[in-house]
Protein backbone atom coordinates (compact mmCIF):
# COMPACT_ATOMS: atom_id res chain seq x y z
CA UNK A 1 0.00 0.00 0.00
CA UNK A 2 2.31 2.79 -1.40
CA UNK A 3 -0.86 4.54 -2.43
CA UNK A 4 -1.08 6.72 1.12
CA UNK A 5 -3.93 9.52 0.93
CA UNK A 6 -3.07 12.51 3.15
CA UNK A 7 -4.62 11.21 6.48
CA UNK A 8 -2.74 8.41 6.19
CA UNK A 9 0.45 10.51 5.67
CA UNK A 10 -0.94 13.00 8.53
CA UNK A 11 -1.66 9.93 10.97
CA UNK A 12 2.25 8.34 9.94
CA UNK A 13 3.55 11.97 10.75
CA UNK A 14 2.05 12.33 14.11
CA UNK A 15 2.70 8.72 15.23
CA UNK A 16 6.44 9.47 14.73
CA UNK A 17 6.78 12.65 17.06
CA UNK A 18 4.55 10.79 19.25
CA UNK A 19 3.33 7.36 19.47
CA UNK A 20 1.20 7.09 22.69
CA UNK A 21 -1.28 9.25 20.66
CA UNK A 22 -5.07 7.18 20.74
CA UNK A 23 -7.05 6.68 17.86
CA UNK A 24 -9.60 8.80 19.02
CA UNK A 25 -7.37 12.06 19.63
CA UNK A 26 -5.85 11.77 16.20
CA UNK A 27 -8.92 11.12 14.62
CA UNK A 28 -10.55 14.46 16.13
CA UNK A 29 -7.72 16.41 14.89
CA UNK A 30 -7.89 15.04 11.30
CA UNK A 31 -11.56 14.76 11.58
CA UNK A 32 -11.86 11.45 11.10
CA UNK A 33 -13.99 9.11 13.38
CA UNK A 34 -12.07 7.09 16.22
CA UNK A 35 -13.06 3.68 14.47
CA UNK A 36 -11.74 4.80 10.85
CA UNK A 37 -8.78 6.44 12.54
CA UNK A 38 -7.97 2.47 14.37
CA UNK A 39 -8.49 0.71 10.49
CA UNK A 40 -5.75 3.24 9.15
CA UNK A 41 -3.39 2.79 11.64
CA UNK A 42 -3.88 -0.87 12.06
CA UNK A 43 -3.45 -1.50 8.13
CA UNK A 44 -0.21 0.98 7.73
CA UNK A 45 1.28 -1.33 10.80
CA UNK A 46 0.19 -4.33 8.47
CA UNK A 47 1.59 -2.92 5.75
CA UNK A 48 4.61 -2.53 7.34
CA UNK A 49 5.15 1.07 6.94
CA UNK A 50 4.68 1.53 11.03
CA UNK A 51 7.29 -1.13 11.93
CA UNK A 52 7.11 -0.84 15.97
CA UNK A 53 7.80 1.76 18.61
CA UNK A 54 10.95 3.42 20.04
CA UNK A 55 11.51 5.35 23.46
CA UNK A 56 12.70 8.33 22.95
CA UNK A 57 15.67 8.20 25.92
CA UNK A 58 17.81 11.15 26.70
CA UNK A 59 21.12 9.12 27.03
CA UNK A 60 22.80 11.86 28.97
CA UNK A 61 20.74 11.97 31.61
CA UNK A 62 21.00 8.05 31.67
CA UNK A 63 24.81 8.30 32.45
CA UNK A 64 25.56 8.43 28.40
CA UNK A 65 27.38 11.09 27.49
CA UNK A 66 29.37 9.88 24.18
CA UNK A 67 28.18 9.11 21.09
CA UNK A 68 30.56 7.52 18.60
CA UNK A 69 30.02 6.30 14.83
CA UNK A 70 32.63 3.96 13.16
CA UNK A 71 33.38 3.45 9.86
CA UNK A 72 34.61 -0.58 9.93
CA UNK A 73 36.54 -1.67 7.34
CA UNK A 74 37.08 -5.56 7.25
CA UNK A 75 40.81 -6.74 6.80
CA UNK A 76 39.23 -10.69 5.14
CA UNK A 77 36.30 -10.42 3.43
CA UNK A 78 34.16 -13.59 1.98
CA UNK A 79 30.89 -14.98 3.27
CA UNK A 80 31.70 -16.55 6.48
CA UNK A 81 33.71 -13.56 7.80
CA UNK A 82 30.94 -11.36 6.95
CA UNK A 83 28.67 -13.36 9.09
CA UNK A 84 31.00 -13.82 11.84
CA UNK A 85 31.83 -10.59 12.39
CA UNK A 86 27.54 -9.42 11.95
CA UNK A 87 27.15 -11.75 15.18
CA UNK A 88 29.86 -11.08 16.89
CA UNK A 89 29.56 -7.11 16.48
CA UNK A 90 25.69 -6.97 17.21
CA UNK A 91 26.37 -9.32 20.28
CA UNK A 92 28.01 -6.04 21.82
CA UNK A 93 25.49 -4.15 24.19
CA UNK A 94 26.91 -0.33 23.58
CA UNK A 95 26.85 -0.87 19.68
CA UNK A 96 23.60 0.43 19.05
CA UNK A 97 23.18 0.18 15.57
CA UNK A 98 25.23 -2.21 12.89
CA UNK A 99 24.66 -0.85 9.26
CA UNK A 100 26.46 -2.65 6.42
CA UNK A 101 27.21 -0.45 3.96
CA UNK A 102 29.18 -0.03 0.30
CA UNK A 103 32.17 2.23 -0.14
CA UNK A 104 35.07 3.25 2.09
CA UNK A 105 33.69 1.10 4.65
CA UNK A 106 32.06 -2.01 5.27
CA UNK A 107 29.95 -1.06 8.24
CA UNK A 108 28.70 1.64 10.02
CA UNK A 109 28.36 1.75 13.56
CA UNK A 110 26.58 3.49 16.36
CA UNK A 111 28.40 3.27 19.62
CA UNK A 112 27.47 4.45 22.42
CA UNK A 113 29.04 5.44 26.19
CA UNK A 114 29.76 6.80 29.41
CA UNK A 115 32.44 9.11 28.49
CA UNK A 116 35.54 8.87 26.29
CA UNK A 117 37.25 6.41 28.50
CA UNK A 118 34.79 4.20 28.58
CA UNK A 119 34.57 4.46 24.88
CA UNK A 120 38.26 3.65 24.57
CA UNK A 121 37.44 0.23 26.23
CA UNK A 122 34.84 -0.82 24.20
CA UNK A 123 37.12 -0.08 21.13
CA UNK A 124 39.97 -1.87 22.46
CA UNK A 125 38.07 -4.60 24.47
CA UNK A 126 35.39 -5.26 22.40
CA UNK A 127 35.63 -3.67 18.77
CA UNK A 128 39.60 -4.44 17.60
CA UNK A 129 39.21 -7.79 18.78
CA UNK A 130 35.92 -8.57 16.23
CA UNK A 131 37.25 -11.16 13.78
CA UNK A 132 38.08 -9.86 10.58
CA UNK A 133 38.44 -6.24 11.61
CA UNK A 134 40.57 -3.92 9.51
CA UNK A 135 40.56 0.09 9.03
CA UNK A 136 38.38 1.93 11.82
CA UNK A 137 37.45 5.28 11.28
CA UNK A 138 35.57 6.92 14.48
CA UNK A 139 33.40 10.77 15.16
CA UNK A 140 32.27 11.62 18.09
CA UNK A 141 28.42 12.84 17.41
CA UNK A 142 28.02 16.54 18.54
CA UNK A 143 24.76 16.86 17.56
CA UNK A 144 21.72 14.65 15.37
CA UNK A 145 18.19 15.53 14.20
CA UNK A 146 15.94 13.17 12.81
CA UNK A 147 13.60 15.36 9.79
CA UNK A 148 9.98 14.34 9.37
CA UNK A 149 11.23 13.06 5.35
CA UNK A 150 8.86 13.16 2.50
CA UNK A 151 5.61 12.75 4.16
CA UNK B 1 18.95 10.53 40.24
CA UNK B 2 17.62 7.34 39.17
CA UNK B 3 17.62 4.13 40.96
CA UNK B 4 17.61 0.31 39.99
CA UNK B 5 13.97 0.52 39.42
CA UNK B 6 13.82 2.80 37.36
CA UNK B 7 16.26 1.18 35.40
CA UNK B 8 14.87 -1.57 35.43
CA UNK B 9 11.49 0.16 34.07
CA UNK B 10 13.12 1.54 31.48
CA UNK B 11 15.00 -1.59 30.02
CA UNK B 12 11.90 -3.78 30.04
CA UNK B 13 10.06 -0.76 27.97
CA UNK B 14 13.12 -0.59 25.90
CA UNK B 15 12.29 -3.80 25.07
CA UNK B 16 9.14 -3.42 24.28
CA UNK B 17 7.63 0.09 24.20
CA UNK B 18 4.33 -1.54 23.78
CA UNK B 19 3.57 -3.42 26.62
CA UNK B 20 0.49 -2.34 28.49
CA UNK B 21 0.87 -1.00 32.07
CA UNK B 22 -0.50 -3.70 33.64
CA UNK B 23 1.57 -6.33 32.31
CA UNK B 24 4.85 -4.36 32.81
CA UNK B 25 4.26 -3.66 36.46
CA UNK B 26 3.76 -7.33 36.72
CA UNK B 27 7.16 -7.99 35.19
CA UNK B 28 9.06 -5.80 37.48
CA UNK B 29 6.41 -6.77 40.67
CA UNK B 30 5.23 -3.22 41.41
CA UNK B 31 2.11 -2.44 41.58
CA UNK B 32 0.49 -0.08 38.66
CA UNK B 33 -0.09 2.76 40.69
CA UNK B 34 3.41 3.05 41.49
CA UNK B 35 4.55 2.26 38.24
CA UNK B 36 2.58 5.31 36.79
CA UNK B 37 4.00 7.47 39.45
CA UNK B 38 7.73 6.45 38.26
CA UNK B 39 6.97 6.59 34.92
CA UNK B 40 5.44 10.14 35.65
CA UNK B 41 8.26 10.91 37.53
CA UNK B 42 11.06 9.85 34.37
CA UNK B 43 8.84 11.97 31.99
CA UNK B 44 9.15 15.16 34.25
CA UNK B 45 12.83 14.98 34.79
CA UNK B 46 13.19 14.60 30.74
CA UNK B 47 14.91 10.83 30.60
CA UNK B 48 11.99 9.36 29.12
CA UNK B 49 10.80 12.04 26.28
CA UNK B 50 8.30 10.15 25.13
CA UNK B 51 7.38 7.07 22.28
CA UNK B 52 8.16 7.27 18.44
CA UNK B 53 7.05 5.42 15.82
CA UNK B 54 8.82 3.51 13.62
CA UNK B 55 9.00 4.38 9.97
CA UNK B 56 9.49 1.89 7.07
CA UNK B 57 11.07 4.02 4.46
CA UNK B 58 11.26 0.80 2.00
CA UNK B 59 7.40 -0.34 2.82
CA UNK B 60 6.86 3.30 1.69
CA UNK B 61 8.54 2.90 -1.95
CA UNK B 62 11.59 4.63 -0.76
CA UNK B 63 13.97 1.71 -1.79
CA UNK B 64 17.47 3.66 -1.66
CA UNK B 65 19.43 5.17 1.72
CA UNK B 66 22.71 6.89 0.87
CA UNK B 67 24.66 7.75 3.63
CA UNK B 68 26.52 11.35 2.91
CA UNK B 69 29.63 12.17 4.95
CA UNK B 70 30.26 16.07 4.28
CA UNK B 71 33.24 17.94 5.04
CA UNK B 72 32.62 21.69 5.55
CA UNK B 73 34.38 25.13 4.33
CA UNK B 74 34.99 25.87 7.53
CA UNK B 75 36.75 28.93 6.24
CA UNK B 76 33.55 30.25 6.03
CA UNK B 77 32.14 31.37 9.68
CA UNK B 78 29.04 30.17 9.07
CA UNK B 79 29.44 27.26 7.23
CA UNK B 80 27.93 25.05 9.84
CA UNK B 81 24.45 26.89 10.36
CA UNK B 82 23.75 27.95 6.53
CA UNK B 83 24.59 24.15 5.90
CA UNK B 84 22.05 22.57 7.97
CA UNK B 85 19.54 25.26 7.55
CA UNK B 86 19.55 24.26 4.07
CA UNK B 87 19.35 20.58 4.32
CA UNK B 88 16.60 20.96 6.81
CA UNK B 89 14.65 22.13 3.31
CA UNK B 90 14.99 18.60 1.65
CA UNK B 91 12.60 16.82 2.69
CA UNK B 92 14.39 13.55 1.46
CA UNK B 93 16.87 14.34 3.95
CA UNK B 94 15.69 12.00 7.10
CA UNK B 95 18.69 12.74 9.49
CA UNK B 96 20.91 15.65 9.86
CA UNK B 97 24.40 15.08 12.47
CA UNK B 98 27.07 16.86 13.12
CA UNK B 99 30.60 15.10 13.98
CA UNK B 100 34.09 15.73 16.14
CA UNK B 101 36.72 13.98 13.33
CA UNK B 102 37.43 13.65 9.98
CA UNK B 103 33.39 14.66 8.38
CA UNK B 104 31.97 17.32 10.11
CA UNK B 105 28.20 16.74 8.81
CA UNK B 106 26.13 13.44 7.71
CA UNK B 107 23.28 13.20 6.33
CA UNK B 108 20.83 10.65 5.54
CA UNK B 109 19.20 10.55 2.22
CA UNK B 110 16.75 8.33 0.60
CA UNK B 111 15.19 8.12 -2.43
CA UNK B 112 12.69 5.99 -4.36
CA UNK B 113 15.10 4.44 -6.67
CA UNK B 114 18.79 5.17 -8.40
CA UNK B 115 17.33 7.56 -10.67
CA UNK B 116 15.81 9.87 -8.29
CA UNK B 117 18.65 9.73 -5.47
CA UNK B 118 20.81 10.76 -8.91
CA UNK B 119 18.36 14.09 -9.09
CA UNK B 120 18.14 14.70 -5.52
CA UNK B 121 21.72 14.64 -5.26
CA UNK B 122 22.32 16.76 -8.22
CA UNK B 123 19.69 19.34 -7.56
CA UNK B 124 19.59 19.80 -3.92
CA UNK B 125 22.48 18.68 -2.53
CA UNK B 126 25.47 19.58 -4.42
CA UNK B 127 24.11 23.33 -4.46
CA UNK B 128 23.66 23.03 -0.57
CA UNK B 129 26.29 25.73 0.25
CA UNK B 130 29.64 25.75 1.62
CA UNK B 131 30.93 22.00 1.06
CA UNK B 132 34.15 21.66 0.46
CA UNK B 133 33.45 17.47 -0.06
CA UNK B 134 31.32 14.71 -0.02
CA UNK B 135 31.67 10.96 0.25
CA UNK B 136 29.03 8.49 -0.34
CA UNK B 137 28.07 5.51 1.78
CA UNK B 138 25.12 3.02 0.37
CA UNK B 139 22.56 1.10 2.48
CA UNK B 140 23.26 -2.57 2.11
CA UNK B 141 21.48 -4.16 4.92
CA UNK B 142 20.73 -3.32 8.56
CA UNK B 143 21.90 -5.59 10.76
CA UNK B 144 20.92 -4.26 14.33
CA UNK B 145 18.96 -1.01 14.40
CA UNK B 146 17.05 -1.14 17.95
CA UNK B 147 19.39 2.09 18.94
CA UNK B 148 18.81 0.64 22.47
CA UNK B 149 21.06 2.18 25.32
CA UNK B 150 22.42 -0.60 27.31
CA UNK B 151 20.74 0.94 30.64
Amino acid sequence: MSDLDDFDRALVKALARDATQSAGALGRRLGLSQPATWRRIRRLHDAGIIKGRRLDLDAEKLGFGVTVFLGVKLATKGRVSLEDFERAVSAIPEVQTVEHVLGMYDYRLRVTARDIADFERVLRRRIMTLPGVGDVEANVLLSEEKRPGPL
Amino acid sequence: MLDDVDRRILRQLQADPTLPLPELADRLTLTPSRLSRRLDKLQAEGVLRGQRAVIDWQALGYAVEVSLRITLDKTQSNAFDDFIGAAREVPEVIEIQTFLGRVDVRLSVIARDMAHYQEIYRSQILTLPHIADIEALMHVARIKSEESLPI
